[in-house]
């Protein structure tokens, strides 16, 4: 009698808890995640009957989660493909893009290899296969060790979007990790290895090449994004389901805000606008 | 009163078991309406017998071949070293150990079994994969090699855990004959209990064999993903189950990429069954042969 009745009141304790305050999901981008992550944790500072879940996945996964219902805000870092906006269509979702921070994709290599800047064409001509001793690029007589990202990431689109033109990275051996920071710490512990990653996970461990075309170089820093001068840039976004309403709006808002855009920079990104 | 519980626990057993067929039943079900319709736009020769997978170009190719031999390299690299320390393990426990030391080792193995694969995943990234590149010069820690390692300890658990039970299921009476004929512990262990639990051993190495070919979050982060031919066990290699992983997130729904990532779940299924169907006859075929 007296076990049923605590085993009811444990029941009835652990389904209160589940009942505590709203819940706000964000999913999607590794890109976007970290930037997700600081302001997620500053916000519910702020709210604290609020629950905020922030994953990851990829770009790819973050729609997918949106359209299906299964989160409230996604991340991208980049656009959205013609069957993702019929899906979304298909399943009256509206995909309400706010455009929250800037990035760079840097090109990393280890830090011992020499190397400091390369062309658009010779990246590419790495990830295909085209060339593939460090040595054909004034380096040491290592092995090229290619690494990707998986094709669910935003990061992996964008890169072969404006680094390959479209084509795959075919190159023998080419790695493919699944984010940001697998993709970095495979860099850091290889010493031949090149991958690109986005601004916010460069790190003492790695060293980002300068990158150009026609004799000009620039390294992947604020003002080359800013200034759209550095080549590999490009826009991350949060998309939401329509133009948001309530705990979800409040988000927006912060993550557009003053303090918000602080965060981005905390968050080694790019704000979109200059903040005092 | 006692008929009617009687009927009821009866129904109630029928209910769970039925039930459990049933969710099986729906997801192979579901899982073969996904991959079918893949094999009217490519031919299943292409799918099976292609090196090359771009699922992703225009137009995409998805051959899944470079995936089978990485798949099978690092399960049979799995198995190389489980399948030893395993059994080494098992007699070890059975038949050398006291008892109270035997306790500890036992529950040692099992804790092995519950580590999280996401944590042997994390482990080989950091510590064992470039170690392995430092020692054996390689341009990459991240290896068939390395996951093979790796897969190994997940999988001797397992293996450890049917060879023991299987060894303590051997009657005493067969040990003290031989140790009454001259034998020394030894010969014993390895000529007559060996012999004798030799169908539960067989059961442990292709349990085993299921967990290897089945791992999915350990290869993702240790094994490269390259989705191309692997010359040898030290380049890196794209499992079944790492490509799915991988790319089933992207996958527009009802696509063609969607159905192929289906197709190879459908494949990585065949296996699994064909891998127990078989573990049964040869199970069955070494323990009635006495």
């Amino acid at each position: 009698m007296v076990r049923t009745a605590a085993a009811l009141g444990v029941v009835l304790v652990l389904g209160l808890a589940g009942l505590a305050g709203e819940e706000l999901t964000l999913k999607g981008s590794t890109t976007v995640l970290p930037i997700a992550q600081l302001a997620a944790e500053v916000f519910a500072e702020l709210h604290p009957e609020l629950a905020v879940s922030v994953q990851g996945g990829g770009s790819g996964t973050g729609i997918v989660a949106l359209i299906d219902g299964t989160c409230d805000i996604a991340d991208v870092s980049r656009a959205m493909k013609p069957s993702e906006w019929e899906r979304a269509v298909d399943r009256g979702v509206y995909p309400y893009h706010w455009l929250v921070a800037l990035d760079g994709i840097a090109i990393v290599v280890h830090p011992s290899n020499p190397v400091r800047q390369l062309t658009l064409d010779q990246i590419r001509d790495i990830y295909t296969g085209k060339i593939i001793n460090w040595k054909e690029l004034g380096g040491p007589d290592l092995r090229i060790v290619p690494v990707s990202r998986d094709t669910a990431s935003g990061t992996y689109e964008v890169f072969g979007g404006i680094v390959l033109g479209g084509e795959a990275p075919s190159a023998r051996g080419v790695l493919y990790q699944p984010s940001n920071a697998a993709v970095a710490e495979t860099v850091a512990r290889t010493s031949g290895a090149i991958g690109y990653v986005s601004l916010g996970f460069l790190n003492p461990a790695i060293k980002a090449l300068a990158v150009g075309e026609a004799g000009t170089y620039l390294l992947p820093s604020e003002e080359n994004v800013i200034a759209g001068t550095y080549p590999i840039s490009r826009p991350l976004f949060m998309i939401t389901n329509g133009f948001p309403e309530g705990v979800v709006r409040k988000f927006i808002l912060f993550v557009l805000s003053d303090e918000g855009q602080k965060l981005v920079e905390e968050a080694g990104y790019v704000p979109v606008r200059r903040i005092k | 009163m006692a008929r009617a519980a009687e009927r009821l626990v009866k129904a109630l057993t029928w209910g769970c078991a039925t039930l459990s067929l049933f969710g099986l039943g729906l997801i192979t079900l579901f899982l073969f309406r996904e991959a079918i319709p893949f094999f009217r736009h490519i031919s299943p020769f292409s799918f099976l017998g292609g090196t090359a997978w771009y699922p992703t170009q225009e137009p995409p190719s998805f051959g899944i071949l470079s995936m089978l031999a990485g798949s099978g390299l690092v399960t049979a690299g799995a198995l190389a070293l489980a399948v030893p320390f395993g059994v080494a393990v098992a007699l070890f426990v059975g038949e050398v150990l006291p008892r109270g030391a035997r306790d500890i080792l036992k529950v040692a193995v099992e804790v092995l079994a519950g580590i999280p694969s996401v944590v042997y995943g994390f482990f080989g990234l950091v510590v064992l994969g470039p170690w392995l590149q430092g020692r054996l010069g390689l341009p990459t820690g991240q290896t068939a090699l390395t996951a093979s390692l790796l897969l190994g300890i997940m999988a001797l658990p397992t293996v450890a855990s049917l060879a023991e039970d299987a060894v303590a299921a051997v009657p005493d009476s067969l040990r003290e004959a031989s140790l009454a004929l001259g034998a020394t512990p030894w010969q014993t262990m390895w000529r007559v209990v060996v012999p004798a639990a030799r169908s539960g051993m067989f059961a442990g190495v292709f349990l085993g064999m299921g967990r290897a070919i089945g791992e999915t979050m350990t290869v993702l982060m240790v094994s490269g993903n390259s989705p191309v031919w692997p010359p040898s066990l030290l380049s890196p290699v794209r499992t079944l189950t790492a490509t799915v992983a991988l790319e089933m997130a992207e996958a527009p729904v009802g696509g063609l990429h969607y159905r192929a990532l289906f197709a190879v779940g459908a494949i990585l299924f065949l296996f699994t069954l064909l891998l127990n169907v078989v573990g049964d006859l040869v199970v069955q075929h070494v323990g009635g042969k006495r």
